[in-house]
């Protein structure tokens, strides 16, 4: 079953820009051709062709032979578990590290050997932020824009709406290192808008942020990419990713492992349905004779299989001696966390 | 909204840093710039009760290191702790992403590192000049010897808080040079231990302390104050320009 791309090999990937997991061509319809590979390169934000990064001592690569490309008014995901690999490659996307192999292009200008001049078209929120901590919330926002070229008063003035358009006003002159993680967060975000780059590189941008802020950011954000800027996202919320992402890279082990829209990756799974299952008791039945591969995790069990069999194994718990140990039960579609668990079930 | 698709010149750029980082002394800095100033204070009242009766030049030497202990105490230390701390809180990646240059940036720390010792160095050189009876006709060299000993002093910080990976060997390098600066700079030359005397003559830590040692004296020896700031400009812009080089390794590591 599944969706994995990696177990076709690095080489595939690395000698042929978009793995085969990628249905960036497909979902557009419009074929992958030559020409249609090149048209869609030129139009690319963000071009990264086999990137790899290894670290002194490390038993593997922390990212091996990556390659993706982010469009203009695209909001792109990097998916993986924790050391799949996701910071190092985003650290070499903007220039923070040099890639031991491949290229990254960003406007079509090769970045790689000049990292500093990535700082031009994008900005980068990453997940810890302490160098703004001793400012006013707006003085972070004005020096934030100053330092990315804009003249004082531009800077100011634009400070000013980024308060506004993110519902900082409240605590717009308390000092950022007081403020609670969430506030800082979204401040963050604000920092990371400041300069208008057409390349937002967010890691995990809405954490700690309640409903309210998770929508002023997402409704910020939407209103950049409509202007065409590209917004290149990781994150662990796969639930939150579901709903924001045009199209989603899947790291393991720092490798890709899938590439492709949600709903092209989720298709991968051949119509199979998710049967959670949670018991209240020992259950009298045995996992292996459900039909699938069982996830079990404690007395919580998920299985993936064929609609109709799935309703059939479903019925037969339920109108069996097993259902007096059922505590709860969930039939649901493919999500992209069953996409990232089968990646890495794949993997190993 | 504004957009800029290049990035500030390297003025505007200190001068951002400068005035970003101008929010440490509201943040708690404040404190520790007091801290500086009594220090090199009780330093003058200490040695004032030992070495009342030395002569002018001994006692140039003293309040001249006492005042100038103040630059190595923030502009040293302090700012190799900052500068350490910023880079373990992930720091570094917000300025390793903008369109600057890294020398504009740690220059910006530099300069407002070496804003903070301006009362201390101002109320202890006054004090020091009236405690000691030193003649202050020629006090204005305070201004390049404070300039170019926060060029050094702050090089080194920045060099000592760029430079390890570990932020506990930062503050003890910062320590370190804070202490090397008080030995060398408070005991007068001729007092050193005779092993001492051309390690200190060879290396820059001291050279502003005696060039403005030399202008608190009725004679000072111009031809040597010229040469000794001179000197200590150099060795800063070496250090500034190895913290730069610190700075662009510390964001690829």
């Amino acid at each position: 079953m599944v969706c994995c791309v990696a177990s076709r090999s690095r080489t595939e990937s690395t000698a042929s820009p978009p793995p085969r997991g990628d249905d960036a061509h497909g979902d557009d319809a419009r074929g992958d051709d030559a020409h249609g590979r090149a048209r869609e390169a030129s139009r690319a934000v963000c071009e990264a062709t086999a990137l790899s990064r290894s670290y002194a001592g490390a038993s593997r690569p922390a990212v091996d032979g990556v390659t993706l490309n982010v469009r203009p008014g695209e909001v792109f995901g990097v998916l993986g578990r924790n050391g799949a690999g996701k910071t190092t490659l985003v650290r070499m996307l903007v220039g923070l590290l040099r890639p031991d192999t491949g290229r990254v292009l960003l406007d079509g200008t090769d970045v790689t050997a000049r990292s500093a001049h990535a700082a031009v078209h994008l900005a980068y929120l990453p997940q810890r932020e302490s160098a703004l901590a001793d400012m006013s919330v707006r003085t972070a926002l004005e020096t934030t824009g100053r330092l990315r070229g804009l003249p004082r008063a531009a800077a100011r003035a634009q400070a000013d709406d980024l308060v506004a358009e993110l519902a900082l006003a409240a605590i717009a002159d308390d000092r950022v290192g007081r403020l609670s993680g969430g506030q800082r967060r979204l401040v963050g975000v604000a920092t990371a808008l400041a300069g208008e780059r057409p390349l937002l590189v967010l890691d995990e941008p809405t954490t700690g942020l309640d409903l309210d802020a998770r929508r002023t950011v997402w409704d910020a954000l939407d209103r950049r990419r409509s202007g065409g800027a590209a917004v290149l996202l990781v994150t662990h919320n796969v639930l939150e990713a579901e709903t924001v992402l045009d199209r989603v890279l899947v790291l393991h082990a720092g490798r890709p492992a899938a590439l492709g829209t949600p709903g092209r990756l989720k298709e991968r799974f051949g119509g199979l349905v998710r049967l959670d299952l949670a018991w209240r008791d020992e259950p009298a039945i045995d996992p292996a004779g459900l039909g699938g591969t069982v996830l079990r995790r404690g007395r919580r069990w998920t299985v993936r299989l064929p609609v109709a069999e799935a309703q059939d194994v479903l019925a037969g718990i339920l109108n069996g001696p097993a259902y007096a140990a059922l505590d709860d039960f969930g039939l649901a579609p493919p999500s992209l966390e069953d996409v990232l668990l089968a990646c890495d079930s794949e993997e190993g | 909204m504004a957009v800029a698709r290049t990035g500030p010149g390297a003025p505007a750029t200190i001068a951002a840093v400068h005035t970003a980082q101008l929010g440490r002394a509201r943040a708690g800095g404040g404190a520790v710039v007091l801290v500086a100033t009594v220090q090199s204070l009780a330093i003058l009242v200490l040695l004032h009760g030992i070495g009342r009766t030395a002569g002018e030049g001994s006692r140039a030497a003293v309040v001249s290191g006492a005042v100038l202990s103040v630059v190595a105490f923030i502009a040293w230390n302090l700012l190799a702790q900052r500068l350490a701390a910023v880079r373990a809180g992930g720091g570094l990646d917000y300025f390793g992403t903008l369109p600057v240059r890294p020398a504009a940036v740690v220059l910006g720390f530099c300069s407002c590192y070496a804003t903070f010792a301006v009362p201390g160095i101002v109320l202890t050189a006054a004090a020091g000049t009236a405690l000691f009876s030193l003649p202050a006709t020629h006090l204005w060299v305070l201004v390049p010897a404070a300039l170019t000993s926060g060029l050094t002093y702050s090089g080194l910080g920045a060099l000592s808080g760029l430079g390890p990976s570990r932020p506990e060997t930062a503050a003890i390098t910062g320590q370190l040079g804070l202490t090397a600066v008080i030995f060398f700079g408070l005991i007068p030359p001729d007092s050193l231990p005779d092993g001492l005397a051309p390690f200190r003559a060879a290396v820059p830590l001291a050279y502003d302390i005696d060039a403005l040692a030399s202008a608190l004296t009725a004679d000072p020896d111009w031809t040597g104050i010229a040469l000794r700031l001179a000197g200590s400009a150099a060795f800063g812009a070496c250090c500034l320009a190895l913290a730069a080089r610190a700075y662009r390794n510390a964001l690829d590591s």
